[in-house]
């Protein structure tokens, strides 16, 4: 049987470890042999887009050491998939480096692309807003982008298809982005706070009672304007609604 | 080198300080944006056609001298009269001599990025000529005196009620007037006195053909051709980039050009320039400014596809809520956050940060330049190259620190969930950006990793 390492991200290992252990428990439920690396911290993206990739080489060996042995490597995170697809090198064993960034998967494009996952058996009767977060959608290219002339296809989508009892709702602009963008949301914290807020808007004015996405990063940041404005809505990691019920 | 006054996050957190006007600023942007995807969506061709675009800039890029060359000879045997500036002061000077041995004070001008670039309006004020700008748009700023916001729609930040009372104050237009209709037709007359007045008309170049030595310009206003057509002397100012290989190359552009700027099938004057027209002199500069030294940056070399259409802007969430003026350069946005490092690192190097990289530029831009891309790489060579503050220096390398190795963020973890806490670079802070407008995670009991070691190993 294949191997599958888990990459769970620094800030969803800390903070939002549900969406860790639903990650594993669907992966376990689809029969697959998966492990934790249990001395993973980080992909190294927090210092790469802030300019400091030059700081990254012992973070990016620590990834190596951690995850060359498996078959495929999935994470519950878009941002730091991509991280690693495009900018994981190292000195010290670059060919291993390569091979990781062609096994590393975010895990919608694992069960849809890898497992072809077609009956999930889950149930999560709510209406739900699907946010787009961009490194997932134009980086991994999970969702069709609004902005290109070509046929539509959402992978997210397809997999909340079949939850049973969910109903998906429209969004006024269905792709812009929530304004994380890691480090910006601190750098520039007006801007970033304004994006955060219109995109939640259009998530309640179209009746949102959960926010879900396959990008833990943006939710945190949602879920701090949710909370300050004391709303209802919540936000749920995609995994955990794959696999409720 | 200068330091700028103030910084992307700072002007922009004053220009959010007014919450409706940046609801305003951004619907009215993402409208435009939609026209933009509506009339992209209506040509099945459409990535045929940037594809096409990307390849044929690439080319001229990539042979630039040679058609350069080749477009002055051309042009000269056409009777156009070709200067050559290496810099912005180069080219105010040439104009200006120009100017003067015609003996002309006043200038009219439409609409052109490059002599914002070379900042040519404060030039020749200063030394005692008055420029009139007869876009629109230009017009409005510079009745305000301010720069352009936007490259395609410099005025965008204004409502049309402040256009109003610009318009009382400087055309005598009845005070509270706001209906569009009144104040276009006010500017009209305006502007039409100062076309009949002016010998001397400047206008920017979107396309210069190198086959035959002739230049393009797209206005919606007509205002280029007004001015050129009108006076004695006739300067077009262009940057070197400008230059397509062929004439069959520029339906290319021109289907593109539109569509991606505000979602017209085409600008409504598209004007050839070949010859002067009888008793007519015209002056064609060509201007470099930074250009070459950023074709030799193999990371940055695709900037110079830019076709000037401000797609880019429009869609980015960011330029949106932040207001142009907010990018402290002559071209704001995207583009001009890649473009603007070129010319001044120290002063501009807030800008690459001024993105989440979210990628939507490079995806509506007509010649595919990689924008988000280059952000990302501008952002290293600022950080090598010293610019960062000492502040996040140091958080980096805790950070680092903390990262590379399993014991000390496990540790590290306990101790505090350390990733909101030297993420928000709060080494030298007591305030905590992250907070004050949203609620931190609530500290879960215990960490993925904790919870693995008790129920799985
Ligand atoms: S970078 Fe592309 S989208 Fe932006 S103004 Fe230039 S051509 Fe248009």
């Amino acid at each position: 049987m294949k191997r599958v390492g888990l990459f769970i991200p620094c800030y969803v290992d800390q903070f939002y470890p549900n969406a860790g252990i639903a990650t594993y428990q669907l992966l376990k439920k689809l029969g697959l042999d998966v492990t934790y690396p249990t001395g993973q911290t980080c992909c190294g993206q927090p210092m790469a887009n802030s300019g400091f990739e030059h700081l990254t080489g012992d973070c990016n060996q620590l990834f190596v050491d951690n995850f060359a042995e498996f078959d495929y490597i999935v994470s519950p995170s878009g941002s730091c998939v991509l991280h690693i697809k495009e900018h994981l090198h190292t000195e010290k064993s670059e060919p291993q480096a390569a091979a990781i960034r062609t096994k590393v998967y975010e895990l919608v494009e694992f069960l849809v692309d890898i497992l072809q996952v077609k009956n999930l058996k889950a149930k999560f009767p709510h209406k739900v807003g699907l946010h787009q977060s961009c490194h997932g959608q134009r980086g991994l290219l999970l969702t069709q982008m609004s902005e290109l002339v070509a046929p539509y296809f959402s992978k997210p989508q397809q997999l909340l298809a079949q939850v049973e009892g969910l109903e998906l709702i429209n969004l006024k602009r269905e792709d812009e982005c929530c304004g994380f963008g890691g480090t910006f949301c601190v750098v520039e914290e007006a801007v970033s706070v304004k994006m955060g807020k219109d995109r939640v808007k259009d998530h309640q004015a179209n009746g949102a009672e959960y926010i879900t996405g396959a990008d833990m990063s943006c939710l945190m940041h949602m879920e701090g304007i949710l909370k300050r404005e004391n709303s209802n809505v919540k936000v749920l990691h995609i995994a955990e609604i794959l696999n409720a019920g | 080198m200068s330091i700028p006054a103030k910084t992307h996050p700072e002007l922009s957190e004053v220009f959010n300080k007014d919450e409706e006007r940046v609801n305003w600023h951004d619907e009215t942007l993402w409208w435009i944006r939609q026209k933009r995807d509506k009339s992209a969506h209506s040509i099945p061709e459409w990535e045929i056609l940037r594809e096409k675009a990307s390849q044929i800039k690439n080319n001229a890029l990539s042979n630039l001298a040679e058609y350069l060359v080749s477009f002055e000879e051309k042009a000269l045997a056409n009777g156009i009269i070709v200067h050559w500036a290496a810099d912005a002061q180069e080219h105010n000077q040439i104009v200006h001599q120009i100017l003067k041995k015609h003996d002309i004070r006043q200038l009219v001008k439409s609409k052109s990025m490059l002599t914002e670039e070379c900042h040519l309006n404060e030039y020749l004020e200063k030394q005692g000529l008055e420029v009139i700008d007869s876009d629109l748009g230009e017009r409005i700023v510079q009745l305000a005196k301010e720069p352009p916001s936007h490259i395609v729609l410099p005025c965008i930040h204004k409502k049309k009620e402040e256009i109003g009372d610009l318009f009382h104050e400087h055309l005598g237009v009845a005070a509270g007037t706001s209906d569009p209709q009144i104040l276009t037709e006010a500017a009209r007359v305006h502007l039409r006195e100062t076309f009949l007045t002016r010998k001397a008309a400047l206008t920017g170049v979107n396309f210069a053909i190198a086959e035959t030595g002739e230049f393009v310009v797209c206005t919606n206003e007509g205002n280029a051709d007004m001015g050129a057509h009108l006076a004695d002397v006739h300067i077009a100012c262009m940057g070197i980039e400008k230059i397509i290989p062929k004439r069959k190359h520029l339906g290319v552009f021109l289907r593109l050009l539109a569509r991606s700027a505000t979602g017209q099938p085409i600008t409504t004057y598209s004007s050839h320039f070949k010859k002067p027209g009888a008793g007519q002199e015209m002056h064609l500069v060509l201007v470099d400014n930074g250009r070459t030294i950023q074709m030799g940056r193999e990371d940055f070399r695709a900037s110079l596809k830019c076709i000037r259409c401000g797609a880019c802007m429009n869609t980015c969430p960011v330029y949106r809520r932040s207001g142009g003026h907010s990018y402290h350069s002559a071209i704001s946005g995207p583009i001009g956050a890649i473009l603007a490092p070129n010319l001044d690192r120290e002063k501009y190097a807030d800008l690459p940060f001024a993105s989440t990289l979210c990628g939507s530029c490079s995806n509506v831009c007509p010649v595919k330049i990689d924008i988000h891309q280059q952000l990302y790489k501008w952002r290293q060579v600022i950080v090598q190259e010293g610019y960062a503050t000492s502040a996040k220096k140091m958080s980096m390398k805790i950070m680092n620190y903390t990262l590379s190795s399993p014991g000390v963020y496990k540790t590290a973890g306990k101790a505090g969930r350390w990733v909101l806490k030297y993420i928000p670079f709060a080494v030298n802070n007591h305030f905590n950006p992250w907070y004050k407008q949203r609620d931190m995670p609530e500290v879960p009991k215990e960490s993925f990793g904790e919870w693995y070691k008790k129920n799985v190993k």
